[in-house]
């Protein structure tokens, strides 16, 4: 193709691109930099309140915002530098976890941004080989059956994709809480008494275990697509020279499907790194929270209306970080491939 | 992926354009409100849909939705419902209007004590108290011989005496879901013992004795309850109740109707109310007293906010709370206390205190609702846990600019 056709083809998604990720990135980086203050006054103010068959008149000083002319509060934004981030990571306290006395490890998880890190790359890594290998397992399985139920086994699989994830996250949070259905089976089985959601890690073992039941379908579905477009004759030729099962997926199918093996694992990295249905579906921000919860849980006013926008953007940004980080490998792999390929 | 909270979101559309059946007039404007989804304001927003052209959100979520909606130009609804948290967002950022006009007009039927003033101004309704206070199962005391507790070291040899008898595998039940629910218990306890939240010039004052002992209580509770209570908010204790899983629990009021409606509780009759318990001898009642009440919003024209506002009126009249006495404790004119509300009324007038509709309280609640599920869930001691929610409190009265 030529440079001028390519540009004018690709000119209109760069365009968008600029338009709506690379205009919001820059404007969030911004936003993490500068903090948006209310202008609070002292005021004595007499307020009542109902008890019952009462009322509690009292006269107290209190700090109230200052409305402006328009009648909104009065801010004043002013920029703080890497302030925010240093009250995201904590870098005081990291030194202290590790000077003599400190907690250590311990006392870093305390902190929630950390918490949040180690939760996520926990979810990542864990679910990362458990997709890949089920779903190429499953494809296998699929691929040697008889045609005729192929369709309707391919259909069932497909299933957990199917459906919402928030809605899929609480039925099995459902099935397990308080005396859930399993729960009751799982206490039967070992006849004691169990709760799921009394402490983190059965939590995070019921996030995985939901995650890899609801991305193993993709997983499946790539490699099944990639199974069909399997040379023939080097399989059968494999099968003449005495190759083994296992030596034929060892040399023939697992090459074939590699291109693939990184695309699904490149794709699932961004996808569960970005972990956040699963905390809300199992209602697990007690115990473990992710970086996009984390994010999200700055951005949720609190109890005056406040909204920490300063610290979600920052801790957006760094969870952008994050995910460029963990992808790099995987890119570097697939551009050494596409280039030794040309 | 839709990343989209759907979690406790309990809409009722009521577009009625007929049945005005019990409405003294007919509205022509259309009319938006917002409010909890609990039972008295399900009652309260059936009756101002008999007005007609009133479409009543009844959402769980209304404290995070409010803020923005009302903030909105024009205001996304006319009438919100409030308490007295969730008051306070309302009025930092100015978007509700005083009613003082309005209630010269349409409100001969307030009583005086209804009316929430702010620097002399009346910028809320009040139509109900509510408070947290103590419900147990009448029955089980009474049966191993148990007084009702009085205070919190009786309520846990009474939940020892209930768990020792076997009846009950986790006696107690606690609003401890983490967040929000689980502060608050902390805030009640904590004035129980007497604690004061912030200092004058808004710097927190949780760490010292009050905030520990208030911890090692509600360790101390949590011990008798079903351990997954991180997760229990005000409806899955109701439910414990209404399945017969727990004697004793520190409960809303506006709960205690539906332990009593057969439809959906196999305890009915069998429950008890009475004052929060004390925390310490000679101390308040381990609660805080609440509100719940209407608003309406400012960037609305004054004939919609008119006919809010007589809406409103018409939704906390005489006639609807009776026909629904016993769904709270109703401020309006023609309650009758009934047994149920005991709890409250005691706990109001046994001292406690009122939540604080104040910026300061607001952070402070944020603050100790991020940091106290680590306390309870062990991962932190009661010294940390308080200097953790000191700190995230000036985190945030910094970056909000409540202290310098």
């Amino acid at each position: 193709m030529k440079t001028r056709t390519f540009l004018a083809f690709v000119a209109p998604s760069l365009l968008m691109m600029l338009v709506f990720i690379a205009t919001p990135l820059v404007s969030v980086f911004l936003q993490s930099f500068y903090e948006k203050r209310t202008v609070f006054q002292q005021v004595t103010v007499e307020n009542c309140t109902p008890g019952f068959l009462t009322q509690t008149c009292t006269k107290e000083t209190r700090s109230v915002p200052k409305l402006g002319p328009d009648g909104k509060p009065e801010t004043v934004t002013s920029f703080v530098g890497l302030d925010v981030y240093r009250r995201l990571i904590e870098p005081t306290k990291i030194a202290a976890a590790f000077s003599p006395g400190g907690g250590g490890w311990a006392d870093i998880a305390k902190i929630d941004f950390w918490k949040a890190l180690r939760f996520t790359l926990t979810f990542t890594l864990i679910t990362l080989p458990l997709v890949v290998g089920l779903g190429l397992a499953i494809a296998l399985a699929v691929n040697s059956i008889s045609k005729m139920w192929r369709g309707p086994v391919i259909f069932a699989t497909l299933l957990p994709f199917i459906i919402t994830p928030v809605i899929g996250a609480l039925s099995i949070r459902w099935l397990f809480l308080g005396d859930g259905i399993l729960t009751r089976l799982i206490e039967w089985a070992i006849s004691r008494d169990v709760s799921m959601f009394a402490q983190g890690w059965t939590i995070e073992v019921m996030m995985i275990i939901y995650k890899v039941w609801h991305v193993v379908p993709f997983a499946f579905v790539v490699f099944y697509a990639a199974l069909q477009t399997l040379d023939r004759d080097t399989l059968e030729s494999a099968i003449v020279d005495g190759a083994s099962r296992l030596e034929r997926l060892r040399y023939v199918v697992l090459p074939h499907l590699q291109p693939l093996i990184l695309f699904v694992a490149l794709i699932h990295l961004m996808d569960s790194y970005r972990v956040f249905d699963e905390v809300v579906g199992f209602s697990s921000q007690a115990h473990v929270i992710s970086l996009q919860y984390l994010t999200y849980s700055f951005l949720t006013p609190d109890e005056t209306g406040n909204r920490a926008i300063a610290r979600a953007s920052a801790s957006s940004m760094l969870t952008m970080v994050g995910i460029v980080i963990l992808l790099t490998p995987l890119l570097l792999r697939t551009w050494r491939d596409q280039r030794s390929k040309r | 992926m839709k990343k989209m909270l759907l979690a406790g979101v309990a809409a009722v559309m009521m577009m009625s354009g007929q049945a005005m059946a019990a409405c003294a007039f007919k509205n022509e404007v259309p009319v938006k409100s917002l409010t909890a989804a609990f039972d008295a304001w399900k009652a309260v927003t059936a009756a101002m849909a008999e007005c007609g052209n009133v479409q009543a959100e009844l959402d769980q979520q209304f404290r995070t939705k409010q803020p923005q909606a009302f903030a909105a130009n024009p205001a996304l609804y006319h009438i919100g419902g409030v308490a007295n948290g969730t008051l306070t967002p309302l009025l930092n950022a100015g978007t509700i209007r005083p009613l003082d006009a309005l209630v010269a007009k349409y409100g001969q039927n307030l009583n005086p004590n209804q009316l929430i003033k702010v620097n002399g101004q009346t910028i809320a309704i009040a139509m109900m108290v509510n408070a947290q206070h103590l419900v147990f199962r009448q029955d089980i005391l009474s049966e191993l011989g148990v007084a009702v507790p009085k205070t919190y070291d009786e309520v846990l040899a009474a939940a020892e005496k209930i768990k020792a008898s076997g009846k009950i595998q986790y006696p107690l039940g606690g609003t401890f879901k983490a967040g929000w629910d689980l502060a608050q218990d902390f805030n009640n306890m904590y004035a129980g013992f007497g604690g004061t939240f912030v200092k004058p010039d808004n710097t927190p004052a949780l760490a010292g004795e009050a905030g520990e002992k208030a911890l090692a209580m509600m360790k101390r509770l949590s011990t008798y309850m079903d351990p997954e209570f991180l997760v229990a908010d005000s409806t899955f204790v109701q439910k414990q109740f209404q399945q017969g899983k727990i004697a004793m629990a520190n409960l809303w009021g506006s709960r205690v109707g539906a332990l009593e409606d057969p439809k959906e509780s196999q305890v009915v009759g069998k429950i008890g109310v009475a004052s929060a318990p004390l925390a310490m001898a000679g101390g308040k009642p381990s609660t805080t007293v609440w509100w719940d009440g209407i608003v309406i919003a400012k960037n609305i024209s004054d004939a919609e906010a008119d006919a809010a506002f007589r809406v409103a009126m018409e939704g906390i009249d005489e006639e609807m709370v009776k026909a629904n006495n016993a769904a709270a404790v109703w401020l309006v004119k023609g309650y009758q206390t009934t047994k149920l509300a005991e709890g409250v009324i005691a706990s109001a007038n046994g001292g406690a205190i009122n939540y604080p509709s104040t910026t300061a309280m607001g952070l402070i609640h944020s603050a100790v609702g991020e940091r106290i599920a680590d306390f309870m869930s062990g991962k932190a001691d009661a010294k940390a846990t308080l200097a953790a929610i000191e700190a995230s409190y000036l985190t945030k009265a910094k970056e909000q600019g409540l202290v310098k």
